[in-house]
Parts: C-alpha cells; sequence; structure tokens
C-alpha cells in the first residue's frame, strides 16, 4: 500500500430539493489500496458516487486527480479521465447482447472497411469474461442471464477498461460466495497493479477480507477514515449508526411446528426450464429455507408457488384445498405473499410515491371498487416508513429517488401490509444496511411466531442456520434434500454442493 | 422569472390550455366575430360552440387512446373501428320512408336501440380482439392494432355493401346534430363519458393500477395487478369510444363511408394525447390534457379553413403548427430558449 493520493475529494456538499444527500464529505484513493465506503441506507455513498464520476454535479467541493482538479461532466467523461465505474443499479442495454455490453464504445473494427469485427469482439469479451472465471455464451442478449451474471458482466466491463481508479457500488449485493471469490482475486490482481479501488457493501466480512481502509459516512456528514487493522467490527458499526449498536444476530427460539396442519403442500411441482417435479411442505407458523447456489432453482420454484410463471406439472394445495393459479392475483387472494429478488424490474415501480408502493399489494387485493381512502392510505405508509425506518423525504417522493436499500424496504412494506399467511422472501435484505436487516430479520420471526409462515430464499448459509427451521437445499433444479434448523453450515453446503 | 410562474407552468394542463387560447384569441384577432355566442331559435350558435361540437368524436377517441397509451399501448385502429361502428349502426337502421294512407312514417329494419346496442358490441368486438392480440399473442401494439386498422374497413366495406349506407330516420339524426337546453347533444354525451371515465380513474383504484402498470408492468403483476386484464378492459373501452364516435359521425352526416368515416382519426387522436401531455412510454397521462388537445387540432382545422387556405397545403400547414406547437410544450427546448436568451441578456 502505497501513499500516494490518486483521487481526492473534499467538502463535498450536494442538496436535493432541500435536502443534503451530502454535507461537507471528503475522500482519499490511494495507489494500490481497496477502500470501503460504509454507512446505512441512504446515508450518502451512491450519491458520493455520483458526484465522483459526473453522474450528478456537486454543490460545494473540488475533486483532484493525482493533484490536478477535475469536474467530470458526464461517466463518459470520467471513464476518459481514468475513472472506470459500476453502479449500484446494473445500468446496461438489457436487449443487447452480452459482449456488445461489454465491449461498448470500443469495438474492433476491420481494417479497412472500418465496419464491426465482430467473431473478434465476441472472442474479446469472451476473454474478459473469462478472467472472473465465467464461461458464457456472450453472444446471448444479457436480459435472458439472471440479475447476479449481469452484475458480474457489469464488472467485467468496468475492469476490462484500463483505469487508475475503480469504483463498485454494492456489486456483490446478488452474487454466491463464489462469485465473491472471483471478484475478490480480479480486485487483488488490479490493487497490486497499482489501481485505486472503492468499494461499497453492507456485508462486513467482505469489508475486512479485501479492504485496507474504511470511510464512514452517516447521514450525508463525514464521520472519519480508518485503517481497517485498527477498527474493530463493533467500533465499525458505531460509527456507521452513530450509537451503540450490539449486533445480536436474531436468533429462532424453536417453536414446535410439527404438528401444526400444513398451510401449503405442493407435489411434484414442476415447469420445463424450471424446476423438475418437487414436493414442499410449509406449515403454519414455520420459516423455511431454501437454500443452494446460483441458477439452482430456488427463484423458479418461488415463482411457481406464486403464479408467476405457469407450473406444467403437479399441484399445489393450501390447507388441502387444491389451487391453480394463473396469475400472482390468485395465490395473492389466498394470503401468499412474494418478495421478488429484482428489486428494479420486478420490485418497485419507480415513478409512484413511497405511499403508492407500499399500498399498492394490498390494493390490488381489495380490488378497484374498494379503494383506500387518502386517509388510509398515508396511515399505512406513515406507520410502515417507522417500522422499517425507511428514509425518504416524504411520503409522497417518488420510490426512485430513494436509496437502494430503502426502496428494498419499500417492497418488503408492500407485502408486511398485506398481511399474508406465507410470506415468500427471495433475497430479502439484499443491499439492507447491518442495522436494518437485524431490525428486519427479527420483526419478521416476530410474525412468524403469530403464525405467519415464511419461506425464505437466502444466499447467506450461516443466516439461513441461524433463522429456519427447516432447510430446503436445491441444486440443478431439483430439490436435493431437507435438513432441520440449527444443522451445521457444513452439513448445508455439503448438500448445496452435493458432495455430502 | 417568479416562483408563481414556474409553479404554475409546472401544472400537466399549463402548456395545452395556452396553447388553445393563443390558437383562439389569433382567431378572434384575424377574424373579428370568431369569439361571438348568439342566441337563436332557442340554440347557442358560434364557432366556439361548432369546434367543440365537431371536436367531440376526437376527444371520445382521444379519451380512449389515453387510457390504451397510459399502459404502453397503442391503438391505431380507432378510425377502422369508427367506420365498421358507423356502417353497422346505418345498415341495421337502414330506414326508409313507407307512406301509409297518406301518412309518412320512418321504418328502421330493427329498433333503433338495437342498432345503437350492435354496433356498439360489434366496437367492443374489434377491442377485445386488440387487446387480446397484445396481451395473450404478445404483440407490439402497433403491429396488433396494424391489422384492425387494414382489414377493419375492408370489413366496414363488406358489411356496407360497398356502397356509402344512407340512413333515412330522422329520430337517429338527433343524436349527432339535436339541441338539448339549448347546447348540441355530443356535448353531454362528450361531458358525461368524460365524468364517468374521471370518477372510474379517481374515486376507484383504477387510475393507481393504470399508472402502476403503465410505469412497470411486470411489478404490477407481481404487486397482484391483474395487469393483462385491465389491458384488455381498455382496449375494449377505446374501441368503445371509437365505436361512440362512429355513431356520432353517422348521425351527423346522415349516411355511413365505409371508406372515409373517421380516416387519419389515429393520427389525430395519438397527437391529441400527446399535445395533453401524456408520455407515450407509458405510466404518466392525463384524461384533461387530452381533451383540450382534441380542441387544439378541431381549432387548427378550423382555423385552416376559415382563413381559406387551399386544401391542397392544408396537410402542410397543420404539420408546421403542431411542430411549433410541441416545440412549445417540449421542456427541453424551452429550456435551451431561455439559455439562449440568458446568454444574450449577459452580452448586452
Ligand atoms: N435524485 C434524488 N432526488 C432526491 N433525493 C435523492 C436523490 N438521490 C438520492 N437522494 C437522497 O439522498 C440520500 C442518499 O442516498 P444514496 O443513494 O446516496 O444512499 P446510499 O448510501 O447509497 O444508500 P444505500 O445503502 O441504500 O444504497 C437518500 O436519502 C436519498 O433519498
Ligand atoms: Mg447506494
Amino acid at each position: 500500500m502505497s501513499d500516494t493520493a490518486i483521487l481526492q475529494a473534499s467538502g463535498i456538499g450536494k442538496r436535493y430539493a432541500g435536502v443534503a444527500a451530502l454535507h461537507d464529505v471528503q475522500l482519499t484513493l490511494r495507489a494500490g489500496e481497496v477502500h470501503a465506503l460504509m454507512g446505512q441506507n441512504g446515508a450518502g455513498k451512491s450519491t458520493l458516487i455520483k458526484v465522483l464520476t459526473g453522474v450528478v454535479a456537486p454543490d460545494d467541493g473540488t475533486i483532484a486527480l493525482v493533484g490536478e482538479p477535475i469536474a467530470p461532466r458526464s461517466p463518459a467523461d470520467a471513464q476518459r479521465l481514468g475513472i472506470s465505474t459500476v453502479y449500484q443499479e446494473v445500468n446496461l442495454c438489457p436487449n443487447l447482447s452480452v459482449a456488445e455490453n461489454i465491449c461498448a464504445g470500443r469495438f474492433a473494427r476491420r481494417r479497412w472497411t472500418r465496419t464491426i469485427h465482430w467473431s473478434r469482439v465476441h472472442e474479446e469479451a469472451a476473454a474478459i469474461m473469462r478472467r472472473l472465471d465465467l464461461d458464457i455464451d456472450v453472444t446471448r442478449s444479457l436480459s435472458s442471464y439472471p440479475v447476479a451474471i449481469q452484475q458480474m458482466v457489469a464488472i467485467a466491463r468496468a475492469v476490462s477498461v484500463s483505469a487508475r481508479v475503480l469504483i463498485l457500488d454494492e456489486p456483490t449485493s446478488s452474487l454466491d460466495e463464489d462469485e465473491v471469490r472471483q471478484l475478490f482475486a480480479v480486485m487483488r490482481t488490479l490493487r497490486e497493479q497499482g489501481m485505486a479501488i472503492l468499494f461499497v457493501t453492507h456485508f462486513l466480512d467482505q469489508v475486512y477480507a479485501i479492504c485496507d481502509r474504511i470511510t464512514v459516512l452517516r447521514n450525508g456528514g463525514f464521520v472519519g477514515e480508518y485503517r481497517t487493522s485498527e477498527l474493530p467490527q463493533a467500533a465499525l458499526i458505531s460509527a456507521m449508526v452513530g450509537r451503540e449498536f450490539a449486533l445480536t444476530g436474531t436468533d429462532r427460539q424453536a417453536v414446535p411446528t410439527g404438528e401444526a396442519a400444513p398451510l401449503l403442500t405442493a407435489q411434484g411441482l414442476g415447469r420445463r426450464g424450471g424446476v423438475w417435479p418437487t414436493d414442499l411442505q410449509i406449515r403454519r407458523g414455520e420459516v423455511l429455507g431454501l437454500g443452494g447456489l446460483l441458477g439452482s432453482g430456488r427463484t423458479e420454484l418461488a415463482r411457481l408457488l406464486f403464479g408467476l410463471d405457469p407450473a406444467d406439472a403437479g399441484v399445489i394445495a393450501i390447507d388441502g384445498d387444491e389451487r391453480r393459479w394463473r396469475a400472482p392475483a390468485e395465490a395473492i387472494a389466498h394470503g401468499i405473499a412474494l418478495c421478488p429478488e429484482e428489486r428494479k424490474t420486478e420490485g418497485i415501480v419507480a415513478e409512484l410515491s413511497v405511499r403508492e408502493n407500499i399500498v399498492l399489494a394490498l390494493q390490488a387485493r381489495l380490488g378497484l371498487r374498494r379503494y383506500l381512502s387518502r386517509a388510509q392510505q398515508n396511515e399505512i405508509a406513515q406507520r410502515f416508513v417507522e417500522l422499517l425506518g425507511i428514509k425518504t423525504a416524504s411520503i409522497e417522493t417518488p420510490v426512485g429517488l430513494l436509496s437502494g436499500g430503502n426502496q428494498q424496504k419499500v417492497v418488503l412494506a408492500r407485502w408486511l401490509v398485506t398481511e399474508p399467511r406465507l410470506l415468500m422472501l427471495d433475497e430479502p435484505t439484499r443491499g439492507i444496511d447491518i442495522a436494518a436487516k437485524q431490525e428486519i430479520m427479527s420483526e419478521i420471526l416476530k410474525l412468524a411466531r403469530q403464525g405467519m409462515a415464511v419461506l425464505f430464499i437466502s444466499a447467506e448459509i450461516d443466516e439461513l442456520v441461524r433463522v429456519c427451521d427447516r432447510i430446503a437445499v436445491m441444486r440443478e433444479r431439483r430439490k436435493a434434500g431437507e435438513l432441520v434448523g440449527g444443522s451445521s453450515e457444513h452439513a448445508v453446503l455439503d448438500l448445496i454442493a452435493g458432495t455430502a | 422569472m417568479s416562483a408563481r410562474f414556474k409553479q404554475l407552468s409546472g401544472h400537466t394542463l399549463f402548456w395545452p390550455l395556452l396553447t388553445l387560447a393563443l390558437l383562439l384569441v389569433a382567431n378572434g384577432i384575424f377574424n373579428p366575430g370568431f369569439l361571438a355566442l348568439q342566441w337563436r331559435e332557442g340554440h347557442l350558435y358560434g364557432n366556439l360552440i361548432d369546434i367543440v361540437n365537431r371536436a367531440a368524436p376526437l376527444i371520445l377517441v382521444s379519451i380512449g387512446m389515453t387510457l390504451v397509451i397510459a399502459v404502453r399501448g397503442l391503438d391505431i385502429s380507432v378510425g377502422a373501428v369508427l367506420a365498421i361502428s358507423a356502417t353497422v349502426a346505418a345498415w341495421m337502421i337502414g330506414g326508409a320512408l313507407v307512406v301509409d294512407h297518406g301518412v309518412t312514417t320512418a321504418v328502421t329494419r330493427l329498433p333503433m336501440p338495437v342498432a345503437i346496442a350492435g354496433a356498439l358490441g360489434v366496437a367492443l368486438a374489434c377491442g377485445l380482439w386488440n387487446g387480446l392480440l397484445v396481451v395473450r399473442a404478445g404483440m407490439q401494439p402497433i403491429i396488433a392494432t396494424l391489422i384492425l386498422m387494414v382489414a377493419g374497413r375492408g370489413l366496414a366495406q363488406l358489411i356496407g355493401g360497398g356502397q356509402i349506407l344512407t340512413i333515412y330516420y330522422p329520430p337517429y339524426f338527433y343524436l349527432g346534430n339535436g339541441f338539448l337546453l339549448g347546447l348540441p347533444f355530443t356535448l353531454f354525451v362528450v361531458a358525461a363519458i368524460y365524468a364517468l371515465t374521471h370518477v372510474a380513474l379517481n374515486r376507484t383504484a383504477l387510475g393507481l393500477f393504470i399508472r402502476a402498470i403503465g410505469v412497470n408492468p411486470v411489478a404490477s403483476r407481481v404487486a397482484g395487478i391483474r395487469a393483462r386484464l385491465i389491458t384488455i378492459g381498455l382496449y375494449m373501452f377505446c374501441a368503445l369510444m371509437a365505436g361512440v364516435a362512429g355513431l356520432i359521425v353517422s348521425s351527423n352526416v346522415k349516411s355511413a363511408d365505409a371508406n372515409n368515416a373517421g380516416q387519419l382519426l389515429e393520427l389525430d387522436a395519438i397527437l391529441a394525447v400527446t399535445l395533453g401531455g401524456t408520455l407515450l412510454t407509458g405510466g404518466r397521462f392525463s384524461l384533461a390534457g387530452s381533451v383540450v388537445g382534441a380542441l387544439i387540432i378541431q381549432t387548427l382545422t378550423s382555423t385552416i379553413y376559415s382563413v381559406g387556405i387551399p386544401p391542397q397545403v392544408n396537410m402542410v400547414v397543420k404539420a408546421m403548427l403542431v411542430f411549433a406547437v410541441m416545440l412549445l410544450q417540449s421542456a427541453e427546448f424551452r429550456t435551451t430558449v431561455r439559455g439562449w436568451l440568458v446568454r444574450t441578456e449577459r452580452r448586452a
């Protein structure tokens, strides 16, 4: 780790409609370091990154690159200056191929005709993806891959351009352990080559695994810069939260649910190209975990149970009565809820207000005619904004303007409002900060104690083991087996990998 | 610019209304009698009344089009549906004057209510067809409705036997030519439909659902909104509006011309919706804006006729005026112009 500052920002201020998103923030990135930018949801991390890369102009402050003042006017401008960025919301072109996305703006061209040399472009793109250990068909459209792969493509694009600064805003939120390991390997190589890397994450273990320094923001203000080795985890959390905050973990006091009648039973439920016929049973008050690798069929199974994709085999029974869903609306009418994995495309309705987003599912369930009065809507929205600690200027703010983690909380609130009998959560705490995550998980477990069944999909095995009564594991689009809660992480891992 | 003006100009209806007002004032200057209203034989007469009356079919179709566009759709078959509805109504009513013992009475092939229901039923079926193509078959709206746009007129010709159908049944003429309380009856039709739509959008969750579907159809479906059903319903509503417009037009001209009724109506309707501030990308819409947009278009048409511009260049003039109006309403353009002005001020 050298001490030459490559990128230096000081006194950065940014206001949105009178509210300070950033106030007198400083940041120093040095050559050959991985620098964590930490803070709670809405602390201003993404906004700082947008300021550094010319997405938004700061109201105050200066930015210097190797001592030279700069004022990038657009991400392309920042890129030319040597700052390469992966934003929190993947903003690639879903309809273009993976190769086009990776190489956009710098296609290989034929010598004389200057036409695009497609076979070369595809080769280059494939080579770049292989650096991240991903062997995928780069000629297929980006949208045909799951979010995690799209995220890897965005990362691949960013690391493939020669830059002095690499900025990664929550790149790992949708990745599994293996991909994270790959990404870290690449980051380490780049660090050795002298690149400065800014890394945003809500996973503390990742911070301690790879970061050299940490800058902490709180409520748009600068809290401090620390060396990772000198900042214990508890101190980091206190710096972010602004008070003593104990990570107590959300252990589940096992409730005997073995005798309870099953709420939902799926028999041989499957769909060609999705999941193979699968049996699953969920009881009232039970927290059932669903583990597995990316693309193992966890999400697909939840979508079948919710009627989002039509099943072509098997039956679902609710309270013993067979049901066939033609649309999610029918599943919802029977008290089922699914908080989907992909927040941006399947979760938020960006231009609608926080209030409208929160009441949307409840209103859909009530139907057209029983329209909630404005007062009722306000009351519900206000209650859940407080319950989940959603940081927003007002309940009339369009959801698209909220920070990523706060958008996620809104989607969660939408489903909690419907008071479902079965709540299916697909990576519900993705992008949510560590303190809020603890509060949300304990809220959900409280509801489970009151009789709500929960299907909990998570890539974090320690979390699965801690909170679930039972864990079903998916492997290669089939159910590989079930374990009781409290099994060792090892047992789960073995089942996931198929090495048991 | 004062804060007050900024707030005012931020309103969706500000620019459409300003445009309409400017057009009317310009007309009033060039043609002093233009804005005058007269009370004659118990009826209100005047250019303004005339414009609103003539705009009625366009207003109705624009209301339907607005809601279809709000859910990211488009319906370019409205002109053809208007022709179908007009032809069906004309054929079913038919009508002939029968002299019986020296008393002439008008008789119809089928009772008038049946004819009206029949025409509207056929229009609804057209909308269902469009909606199914878009939602079930997953076709692009412009292509899906292009089918009916092309085939619809052929269908209308078939019904009409390839001829212009004349209607001989005076009670039917009331719809397009009658007066109620001194005002054209069509005004009441338009007002009633507008009010009903407004209530459906704001007193039920329909407005919320439409905006949600327009912004993010996938997320809306996940949230339990019956997005497909609603979308089909809106295509049917749009076709129904075209059907009512077909009744008004056929009643007004006492005949149905399968070939020319509602010609280019789809373009005028899309234009009216856009002028009114509805986004073609879905999600944000203004019903009132579309009504104003339709009035702007009708005023333009009337202006062009009254100024005496030769019909050959008619379309060019209209296009230029529309171009100017769209520029005026474009926020980007206004920002650019403001930039120019500020710069010249500084230099001066
Ligand atoms: N375009 C905008 N208009 C209004 N407010 C905004 C806008 N962009 C961001 N904000 C506000 O600025 C604050 C900081 O948001 P930012 O996205 O930087 O948070 P973050 O630290 O990245 O949080 P997260 O961990 O949830 O991603 C938030 O309160 C957000 O609502
Ligand atoms: Mg962020």
